[in-house]
């Protein structure tokens, strides 16, 4: 396949940006999106120029470092799968490809598509854990049952990547997909429950002051979200918080 | 060549730990306060020792080159995590756990830490269940199990196919958790580069922060590395792309012993290679080969009219396949170990029966059907459903397969465009896990004082060969219940140290030589990107050093490498500058070590006259094509000094000492 490519180049966070044009020959339908990129880049370095900085590494969908936004999408073209899951056949030879990084006031551009995504990880240090003493002087680990369908649901929330394509679907950048599966995670398991008033109100608040949106239930993270993390998680957040506030 | 002292306690095999842990020294937590411990790595191994050295009170400073620690690959492990709880009552026992340990590491692994690592694992349960980790539970409300290759009973805890992510999220929560406190200040996107010794012991790093390039040193009074596997010296295989061995290399070059690089596992189950233009391999769980079956044409022709498209393996009959596995191992089955299974799948394809259509013909079929068939008779038979027509059955049983690997089919469809649902996966070895790493002793510290490596970073608990649902499994001991035990016999003695100064010659000394690496590196400007060199390597590591080996190919491998590492330093070409957040230039720094110790594994391989686990030399089989052990000769831990060129490493055992365990030649038939 033959390709063209509209890339949004920025040196640093302190520079101002813009969109590049290169091509790209002879890509393989099987190879993926990511190593589309890596023969561009390895043609830029063989031209003298600087290669495209762009978040990756599992590569197999679930480390969540990978991003981009393509063609206006995050993660692209295709439900429920990041870009290292995308594959090119999904495009068609002689297309033109928009390539650029995730867009969020809370996510600062560091290089070209490389964002800081760090805001995630303070929203998790205000309350994303059960607070256990890792000493192993727990008990059994049966002494407890969990309903099978709420031991599903918890899990079916804590499979989020945290790669912030919720974010950068969202026309307001709201992070609260993304909260509120930590959220809907613990509030579902008895070991969680306990602290549930504390974690919910104290990750709403890291999420707004790191100047995440609020949530206009317009749905587009579920959508664009790769672990098909549900809406569901919002509402139940917002009961969370709402309990939590008129305690 | 010196012998290696293990520091095994004495006493009998169940009470090594427990005698052990009465007898360390421990420091009281006010002087915990004055202690600071670095840790390199934020995996399932240096994440939950980051987030218990915190809890129990000493500084931490934790670092990765991830943009935040729940990155890091264990997340990407699938399949889940063996304890030895016994709950479904089919006989496991700490024992049994670990005589089958010992025994799937070819009898290359030390009695004592297996024995440990199977004595804590029912406590890594119990703890993961308290952090809020949502295994899959039965409708009892209890938890569930599945079995794994190598073994006869169900010990494996699981969360779908996600079990890595889960067991990482919860040590990274606890992380978390310490973060919050300011027990562990965290280091994001930062590599270490050097270790930093002073009067013999480890009292520090420097790191490069790589968003910034700026250079900084960091002290500790101990420093712990557990920064995964080397996996990535064959370029293709299921690690992250950024999984390096750079940390563990330094300290190597500090004077850290590194052992057994030879042994590398070589996963059965991962999806084939399609192309020239493929980056990184995929694994399929192991936990596949529960319900999968594996298989090639039983006629050269059929598989030759797979490869061509001209037959579908549904077009096979059931006579006309090999189900090999089975027919070669009746009592394990398609649940053989992992290196018997792609040693197995090696030799069928080498045989002409491969049914891949890439440049290699290289692949077997992973087969559902008859799950699909069973598991639908079976809901069938439960929902009342009498004389169900053939599509209800496997509507019923693609259910329960979905429910069971829905993640793992989906994934699959992706990457290839088939539907394992309908159609066999196509499956082929690829490199996975490496069992041969850092040595350390049994408190986990190495040959430099104050220096300890933990999880796959380390050599210490698999042998030559690593049992599914054993790394993640290792990972959380070292890091929750052993390092956090045997570091503070070794910190008591600092705890009227004080702060450790980082302006002083030793650090000057080590700065200097990491900030003189990157000029060269970024000054080289010579005419090929840093992948063309990994690549080259990657060759030369699969043709020769990879799932079989011989002595004249690892002569070649050695040579090769030497000489690619030279032209690398005369060619390569780095663009932009040190300053900057710059990937071509971290990725420079780590395939350089990567072509270092290429050389030393070829070398460890070739030393090695035996065949054991993972490493295969093809003089040394038996009639039937199975590994041949030397337990006369080589029943030892290969640890090599480095001197300064990989050609010239010293090596210095540790002699395997088998006291209650009869050794035995493997047999799964």
């Amino acid at each position: 396949m033959n390709l063209t490519l509209k890339i949004w180049r920025q040196k640093n966070a302190n520079v101002k940006g813009g969109m590049e044009t290169y091509k790209v020959e002879n890509i393989s339908p099987d190879s993926s999106f990511l190593e589309m990129l890596d023969i561009l880049n390895d043609q830029l370095i063989n031209e003298g120029k600087e290669p495209v900085a762009f978040d990756h590494d599992c590569r197999e969908g679930i480390c969540g470092m990978c991003s981009l936004q393509i063609n206006g999408e995050p993660h692209g073209p295709g439900r429920g799968i990041t870009t290292c899951q995308l594959h090119m056949r999904k495009f068609r030879d002689g297309d033109t490809i928009y390539i650029e990084p995730f867009r969020a006031k809370a996510f600062p551009v560091i290089k070209d598509l490389v964002v800081d995504r760090t805001a995630f990880d303070r929203i998790q240090h205000a309350g994303g854990y059960i607070s256990v003493n890792t000493s192993g002087n727990t008990q059994d680990a049966n002494a407890i049952p969990v309903e099978k369908e709420k031991a599903d649901k918890a899990f079916d929330a804590a499979t989020c990547i945290g790669c912030g394509a919720c974010v950068a679907a969202c026309k307001n950048a709201s992070a609260m997909l993304f909260t509120s599966a930590k959220v809907s995670q613990f509030a579902l398991l008895p070991q969680g429950r306990i602290e549930a008033t504390e974690r919910v109100q104290n990750m709403v608040k890291q999420m707004d002051l790191e100047g995440f949106g609020n949530c206009t239930n317009t749905g587009a993270c579920e959508i664009e979200c790769p672990k098909g993390i549900s809406l569901e998680n919002i509402a139940r957040m917002n009961r969370e918080y709402l309990k939590a506030s008129v305690k | 060549m010196a012998t290696l002292d293990s520091k095994a306690p004495q006493g009998s095999l169940a009470d090594k730990w427990t005698n052990h842990k009465n007898n360390i020294r421990l420091v009281n937590p006010a002087n915990k306060r004055k202690i600071d411990v670095i840790v390199v790595g934020t995996g399932l191994a240096g994440g939950s020792a980051a987030a218990t050295l915190a809890e129990l009170g000493y500084n931490v400073k934790a670092f990765c080159y991830q943009d935040s620690p729940r990155r890091a690959h264990s997340i990407a492990a699938q399949g889940g995590i063996n304890a030895a709880k016994n709950y479904q009552g089919d006989g496991d026992s700490v024992y049994r756990l670990f005589y089958d340990t010992i025994k799937g590491g070819d009898y290359r692994s030390r009695e004592a830490n297996v024995y440990r690592l199977a004595e804590v694992s029912a406590n890594i349960i119990d703890q993961c269940v308290a952090q809020g980790v949502p295994f899959a539970r039965d409708y009892g409300g209890l938890l569930d199990n599945r079995s794994f290759g190598g073994v006869l009973v169900s010990r494996t805890f699981y969360a779908k196919g996600q079990t890595g992510q889960q067991l990482l999220l919860g040590a990274y929560s606890a992380m978390n958790r310490q973060i919050a406190k300011g027990k562990i200040a965290m280091y994001n996107r930062h590599e270490m580069l050097d270790v930093v010794l002073v009067d013999g012991k480890a009292r520090g790093i420097i790191a490069r922060n790589l968003i910034t390039g700026e250079i900084e040193r960091h002290s500790a009074h101990a420093v712990v590395i557990a920064s995964g596997g080397y996996g990535n010296v064959f370029f293709l295989s299921t690690n992250a792309m950024g999984s390096n061995a750079t940390a563990a290399w330094k300290i190597h070059k500090r004077g850290a012993y590194f052992a057994n690089p030879c042994y590398t596992q070589i996963h059965p189950t991962c999806i084939p290679v399609h192309g020239e233009q493929q980056s990184k391999l995929t694994l399929m769980s192991e936990s596949l080969r529960n319900d999968g079956r594996i298989w090639v044409p039983k006629k050269l022709e059929d598989a030759q009219a797979v490869r061509e498209g001209k037959l579908k393996p549904t077009d096979i009959p059931e006579e006309d396949r090999d189900y090999y596995l089975e027919r070669r191992y009746p009592s394990f089955g398609n649940l053989v170990p992992r290196d018997v299974a792609s040693r197995a799948a090696k030799e069928r394809c080498d045989a002409g029966y491969g049914i891949m259509n890439n440049s290699t013909k290289e692949g077997v079929f992973l087969d559902f059907a008859s799950a699909i068939e069973r598991y639908g008779n079976e809901q069938a038979h439960i929902q009342g459903i009498h004389n169900p027509s053939k599509e209800k059955i496997t509507a019923l049983g693609e259910e329960v397969i979905a429910s069971k690997y829905g993640n793992l089919f989906d994934m699959y469809q992706q990457i290839t465009d088939d539907n394992p649902y309908k159609t066999p996966m196509k499956i082929y070895p690829a490199v996975h896990y490496t069992m041969g790493g850092i040595w350390v002793d049994y408190n986990l510290m190495t040959t430099v004082p104050g220096l300890y490596s933990i999880g796959e970073a380390n050599f210490s608990d698999h042998g030559a060969n690593r049992l599914g649902a054993s790394a993640l499994m290792q990972g959380l001991a070292d890091g929750y219940f052993v390092l956090p035990y045997t570091i503070g016999d070794y910190l008591a003695d600092d705890i009227r140290t004080g702060p450790i100064p980082t302006d002083t010659p030793e650090f000057d000394e080590a700065e200097k030589n990491v900030t003189e690496g990157i000029q060269r590196l970024i000054n080289n400007k010579g005419k090929h990107s840093v992948d063309y060199f990994h690549k080259k390597l990657g060759h030369i590591m699969w043709n020769k050093v990879g799932m079989a080996r011989n002595a004249r190919g690892l002569t070649e491998a050695i040579k090769e490498i030497a000489e690619l590492r030279e032209q690398f330093w005369k060619e390569v070409n780095i663009p932009g500058t040190a300053d900057e957040f710059n990937q071509e230039l971290e990725k420079a720094g780590r395939v350089a070590d990567f072509l270092e110790l290429g050389e030393l594994f070829a070398r460890d391989a070739l030393e090695r006259n035996e065949s054991c686990g993972g490493h295969y030399r093809e003089e040394y089989q038996t009639e039937e094509g199975e590994a041949r052990r030397d337990d006369e000769n080589y029943t030892y831990v290969a640890a090599w000094e480095y001197t300064g060129k990989p050609s010239e490493a010293i090596l210095h055992k540790e002699d395997l000492k088998f006291e209650n365990v009869e050794l035995k030649t493997r047999s799964y038939k």
